[in-house]
């Protein structure tokens, strides 16, 4: 005889008494439904703190989008009526957001961050400039080109070749975290972040020139 | 009473809407204002002739209250000795800073080296702090004026620029006025809020506001009722009042030459406000002439507008310059900026237009008066805190924030335009073997020697137990909550000890300072306790008055002569006591007039409710029609 076998219909959602009123609150909540008393946020990454998943590749408005949305929710302006305790959980959220999407809204403290992320043992920040013949070779000669850039006309021709080979190095570390060869991201930070140093000197340049 | 022979709801009840109003406050280096929002509908509160703007201008005659806005700027002509204006531009400023602010003050600073300035003004040393809280007393007051109600919360804006020390000085000005400080908001932000708000508008957007003593520029961000600010920049000493002094130091020039003698510090006063009236003048025509009238000499200037350019332009280009900065730091390119908008009564100034509307390729946007579309946002904002509201403000740090390392270099640890509120924290360690505490000298700026920037203050983390050079590991965590205000704290790893500081600026109050500063006010309050019975005297007075206007209309034929005399002879009477400034008198007429009118309000009963009163008084019915009402 087959007995009725139980259907599982839904997941029932574990349940936490509220510390402060104590209705019934879902575990994954952290804003009581009943007294909106606000819990302390939870540890995580970047990642899930906005609520993405763990990768490289990021739409710039999803991040945008997500975060807006969670610090509508969080933002402690939100509990400005609410009590002290509720003031200072909402400053700690909003800090933590605001923490994560400054990490993950750049490529390339987005890329630092998930090497690290990935693989702790990794040194995070990379001294691998140092290391590479050919990123030295390359960055004695464009700092020259720089320096000998005396309009700005010429800035501006540094300034968008390192904007265009940016984009390449962005498209690269993204294909190089599909592979997972941490190394090879290791190596395109560094060049990264050579291109984004050499594009604020140049603006800074541009800007002492037309002051001048 | 006589009011509750009408209708019910047929007379406002003045104090039906009471409860928790917040304004907002645009305390401003030139002007100020205050304005109140109902509904997302903000206006600026007037005084009795529909002026708006507060004169941030505080006179310290021998009357023990000082006299603040329009009042203490005509003292200006007969004792400039005992009036202070643009007292913004040193807030939260030392000494030392004040002394080589750019602009002669008029008046003579007091204060020892390094400590809290002030400024010695008709026999009184006052800091820029209590000067500031008399100018927020005055507006509190024209608030609670004009709304009949106490007012007791704000949001008060401050240049996106301000530093923390700045910040701090602000909020403990509103606290000595009595008033909570909700959020300390971003001018440019109050600004965009104004705009926003009103128009829907989605995208980025550029701030560039030119104040009497302040410049700022920022960019936002608009999108679905967030307002992400994304840079800002600017200049604490940069103005109108600087075009001022340009025109003012041309005609001191001119008098000079006439033969005329040097000006007093008051005299200066006065040619400042002449130059003041060119500049606007030069706005609207393209030249004229002004005539300087003091030390018994007067003398005849001649500007016109080509000239007058010509002269700012060096100001108005580092305005320039500082926008193209900010447009970069952003990675923004103008013609990403969807518009600009306009605030500060300095954007009148046509060059700044014109300039403004080349870089960013579109004509500014200004047709919100740029004089009030801070205090407007302010009182939004206020509103949005109090009642609860889908609009969110998100600043970002204005400058760098960071401590002295060994050498005096500055360590950054929240770097400039971070979103707010950030908690940062880095770890540093130890220089000497054996060494047990640590100097922790919290500093703000953008240069890299600890000379260069402010420095915010200093404390000490003791307790460290003795190790080699190198091997303490201390974490210094920086916060900043969405006021923009600093807490540092400083905690040895290995051990747990921690020092933990909320971090006072060096040249703001000093903690004895606020104690002396809040007990005065407190005196004060029995002085804004008296003023406020007085206002709520005035409110029950033209409640009554209100009242029995449209009743003496309708039902006039009620009334013989000789009734119709006195009851005509109490709101005389009553009229007068309301214009005055005796509570008593007030409540005496209120009470008078009552009194003429019992018998109207009787028959007006009888007529206009057509209920049996057998055996009830006026006090029962009129009991049972509020029974009704609710």
């Amino acid at each position: 005889m087959g007995g009725a076998a139980l259907r599982k219909e839904r997941d029932i959602e574990a349940t936490a008494p509220c510390g402060r009123c104590g209705g019934v609150m879902p575990v994954s909540a952290d804003i009581c439904p009943a007294c909106k008393a606000l819990l302390p946020p939870r540890a995580a990454d970047h990642f899930r703190r906005l609520d993405l998943p763990i990768g490289f590749e990021l739409e710039a408005k999803t991040l945008e989008r997500r975060y807006l949305d969670l610090q509508r929710r969080y933002h402690p302006d939100r509990f400005a009526r609410g009590k002290a305790e509720d003031k200072a959980n909402a400053l700690r959220h909003a800090a933590a957001l605001n923490e994560a999407y400054e990490t993950l809204r750049a490529p390339l403290r987005r890329a630092l961050y998930l090497i690290g992320l990935l693989d702790p043992s990794r040194i995070k920040d990379a001294a691998a400039t140092e290391k590479d013949p050919a990123l030295l070779m390359e960055a004695l000669e464009r700092r020259e080109e720089l320096a000998e850039a005396m309009t700005a006309g010429a800035i501006d021709a540094v300034l968008a070749r390192a904007a265009r080979d940016a984009e390449g190095v962005v498209r690269d570390l993204a294909a190089s975290f599909a592979r997972r060869d941490l190394a090879g991201a290791e190596r395109l930070a560094a060049r990264l972040k050579f291109l984004d140093k050499l594009a604020d000197d140049a603006r800074a340049r541009r800007r002492v020139l037309s002051a001048g | 009473m006589l009011l509750q022979i009408h209708e019910p709801g047929e007379t406002p009840d003045p104090h039906a809407s009471d409860a928790g109003h917040a304004v907002g406050i645009d305390l401003g280096t030139t002007n100020s204002l205050v304005a109140i929002s109902r509904d997302e509908k903000p206006e600026v509160l007037r005084d009795e002739r529909g002026n708006g703007i507060v004169p941030s201008v505080v006179a310290y005659g021998d009357d023990p209250l000082p006299l603040v806005g329009e009042a203490a700027r005509r003292m200006l002509l007969d004792r400039p000795e005992i009036v202070v204006s643009s007292v913004k531009r040193l807030m939260g400023r030392g000494r030392e800073d004040v002394q080589r602010l750019a602009g002669l003050l008029p008046f003579e600073i007091a204060g020892e080296a390094g400590g809290t300035v002030r400024l010695v003004i008709g026999g009184r040393r006052l800091t820029p702090v209590e000067i500031s809280a008399d100018i927020l007393r005055a507006l509190k007051a024209r608030a609670e004026a004009a709304l009949g109600v106490t007012v007791d919360k704000a949001v008060v804006t401050v240049p996106a620029y301000f530093d923390d020390a700045a910040r701090t000085a602000t909020r403990d000005a509103a606290r000595v006025a009595g008033l909570e400080v909700l959020r300390l908001v971003n001018e440019p932000t109050a600004a965009a809020l104004a705009y926003g708000l009103d128009k829907g508008a989605e995208g980025l957007y550029a701030v560039y506001d030119l104040g009497g003593g302040t410049f700022d520029v920022s960019l936002l961000r608009m999108e679905k009722g967030v307002f992400q600010v994304l840079a800002t920049g600017g200049d604490t000493k940069l103005g109108g009042d600087d075009f001022d002094h340009l025109v003012a130091e041309r005609f001191l020039a001119e008098r000079k030459t006439l033969g005329a003698p040097a000006p007093t510090a008051g005299e200066t006063k006065q040619v400042l406000a002449t130059a003041r009236l060119a500049k606007e003048c030069l706005t609207d025509r393209t030249e004229g002439s002004w005539t300087v009238d003091v030390g018994g000499v007067p003398t005849r200037h001649r500007l016109d507008r080509a000239t007058f350019e010509t002269m700012i332009s060096p100001l108005v280009e580092r305005s320039i310059r500082l926008a193209q900065g900010v447009l970069e730091d952003a990675r923004i390119d103008p013609a990403e900026v969807k518009g600009v908008v306009l605030v500060g009564g300095s954007t009148r100034v046509l060059l700044v237009r014109r300039r403004v509307a080349e870089v960013f390729g579109r004509p500014p946007l200004g047709d919100i008066n740029p004089d009030e579309v801070v205090a407007l946002g302010a009182a939004l904002q206020a509103e949005a805190l109090t009642r609860g509201s889908d609009t969110l403000l998100l600043d970002v740090t204005p400058l760098s924030l960071g401590i002295e390392t060994m050498g005096g270099i500055v360590e950054k640890v929240i770097p400039r335009n971070s979103p707010i509120p950030v908690a940062l924290a880095q770890e540093f360690t130890t220089y000497q073997d054996g060494q047990t505490a640590m100097m922790i000298h919290v500093v703000q700026g953008e240069r890299e020697l600890v000379q260069d920037c402010r420095s915010l203050g200093r404390f000490e983390l003791h307790g460290i137990p003795p190790m080699v050079a190198g091997a303490a590991r201390i974490r210094v965590a920086f916060a900043v909550d969405a006021d923009g205000l600093l807490t540092v704290t400083a905690r040895e790893e290995t051990t747990g000890v921690e020092s933990r500081v909320e971090v006072k600026p060096s040249y703001g109050l000093a903690p004895e300072d606020m104690i002396r500063m809040l007990s005065e006010s407190q005196e004060h309050a029995r002085v804004d306790m008296a003023a406020r019975l007085l206002i709520e005297a005035r409110v029950e007075g033209r409640r009554v008055l209100n009242a029995l206007r449209p009743a003496v209309a309708a039902d006039g034929d009620l009334l013989n002569g000789a009734e119709r005399a006195v009851i005509d002879a109490a709101v005389a009477r009553l009229e007068k006591a309301i214009a005055g400034e005796d509570r008593d008198a007030i409540n005496a007429a209120v009470a008078a007039l009552d009194e003429a009118g019992t018998d109207f309000a009787q028959r007006r009963m009888d007529r206009s409710l057509r209920v049996a009163v057998a055996g009830s008084t006026v006090e029962q019915l009129s009991r049972r029609i509020g029974a009704d009402k609710a």
